[in-house]
């Protein structure tokens, strides 16, 4: 069991990742990663809603006859989403006017809808939200990186404007220099931040497959 | 699986559809009273910086007046002015207008301007501006903002309201000059909307008050 808990969370931040591998709700990602703080602040609303909506689907998985899914789904997640929506407007307004748009905007996340279509309605609800967490975390962690990414090479700054989710005065986070490289936070930085992140996996998942393969001719090597 | 007839996914579709929507309202009702205290917070917090320095005592959120098009002011939907009170005598109006030519999109602005002319204080509300360029007008990032503070209609001398770059006398931001140029093009009209509105602007009826705590946007 802990194995298998192991696994899907590895599923859900490395292997199958939304944003890195599936290439999944682009959109945000690409949209709101300009600081650190935004891409948390969404990356918690995405993670949510994906944990809600897969347990509300698993839930009803045997009551909903296949031709009725799809409006089904869209119907829970929509919802979800208000809920969140008004939740982050009562407890963290400033988050929720910088994030604007994008807060609703999670409904049509595909993300969401994925793991609705291909794991919730097919596994028992506990699996569910575990898929829910491992993967609202894979991608609040690609939003994360990349908003941090961005935030420190295009404006020369990490965690500005912090207080927007923990309360207080405004922060201007750390000052690491004095004006960035404004590209980065431009929206073409958003592509190329988001290259060189699946870029990075590519690589490093390469590596290990070649460690591995040099391992085991060793291996064959020292029985022979 | 057995054929069930098409009214059933009918049912489900209605019962989900029930369930779904007393969530939306069971969070609304929790969330409503904070939503609007939000707001209001955020408009007074908002409204105080615009007033530096200046002596009142009446609630600002409620000598709302709203003016719609067509008017002078910057901006090309409805302005909002509040009036200011001391002892019941007028002492200054803030303006709620919008920058049109920002870099991106309208630049909502708070300017708030004593009986006198001079500016009290201006505060961006909303703008699309570039990260790291534009939204240097926000206070939040930086001071540029207050430059305009304690200035009015003929100080500097209305030739010299501009940017430096356009031989006025106005800081504007590092590789951003569309955005200070439209702001201080906003302020300036405010300012000779105010000098030649003074008299009637503080004898208009407030709007009505609206109670609808349930109101969002």
């Amino acid at each position: 069991m802990a194995s298998g808990v192991m696994n899907q969370l590895k599923n859900g931040l490395w292997r199958d990742n939304p944003g890195l591998v599936q290439l999944l709700g682009l959109c945000p990602l690409l949209a709101v990663t300009a600081t650190f703080v935004n891409g948390l602040g969404l990356g918690l609303a995405t993670l949510a809603v994906l944990v809600a909506s897969n347990a509300l689907v698993s839930a009803t998985r045997r009551w909903i006859q296949p031709e009725i899914r799809v409006p089904i789904y869209v119907l829970i997640i929509a919802s979800l989403v208000t809920c969140i929506e008004l939740i982050f407007k009562a407890w963290f307004p400033d988050l929720d006017r910088t994030l604007g748009i994008f807060i609703p905007l999670i409904v049509t996340n595909c993300a969401i809808v994925a793991r609705a279509e291909l794991y919730a309605s097919r596994n028992p609800v506990g699996a569910s939200i575990l898929d829910g967490i491992a993967m609202g975390l894979g991608f609040a962690m690609l939003l994360m990186t990349i908003g941090a990414f961005r935030e420190v090479i295009g404006q020369g700054t990490l965690f500005a404007r912090m207080d927007m989710l923990i309360g207080g005065e405004p922060m201007r986070g750390l000052v690491l220099a004095d004006q960035g490289w404004l590209l980065l936070v431009l929206p073409p930085g958003a592509f190329f931040s988001l290259a060189l992140a699946i870029a990075a996996k590519n690589a490093i998942d390469r590596r290990r497959l070649e460690s591995k393969a040099t391992l085991s001719r060793r291996a064959r090597k020292l029985n022979r | 699986m057995t054929e069930r007839p098409v009214w059933t996914g009918g049912v489900t579709l209605a019962v989900i559809a029930a369930v779904c929507t007393a969530l939306v309202a069971l969070t609304f009702q929790l969330t409503a009273q904070r939503i609007a205290d939000n707001e209001k917070a955020f408009l007074e917090r908002n409204l105080q910086p615009a007033l530096a320095g200046l002596f009142f005592d009446s609630p600002v959120t409620e000598s709302k007046l709203t003016i719609p098009q067509p008017h002078d002011l910057p901006g090309s939907e409805s302005a909002i002015v509040y009036r200011v009170y001391a002892s019941e005598e007028p002492v200054a109006a803030l303006f709620v207008v919008s920058a049109r030519d920002g870099y991106a999109g309208p630049i909502r602005l708070l300017i708030g301007v004593s009986m006198d002319g001079t500016i009290t204080g201006v505060r961006v509300l909303e703008h699309r501006e570039t990260p790291g360029l534009g939204d240097r007008i926000e206070i939040t990032k930086s001071n540029w903002v207050l430059q305009f503070d304690g200035h009015s209609l003929r100080d500097p001398e209305p030739g010299k309201w501009k940017i430096r770059g356009d031989g006025g006398s106005f800081d504007q931001l590092t590789g951003a000059s569309i955005t200070p140029r439209a702001i201080v093009k906003a302020i300036k009209a405010t300012l000779a909307y105010f000098e030649a509105n003074r008299e009637t602007l503080f004898t208009l009826p407030a709007d009505p008050v609206d109670d609808d705590t349930g109101e969002t946007d």
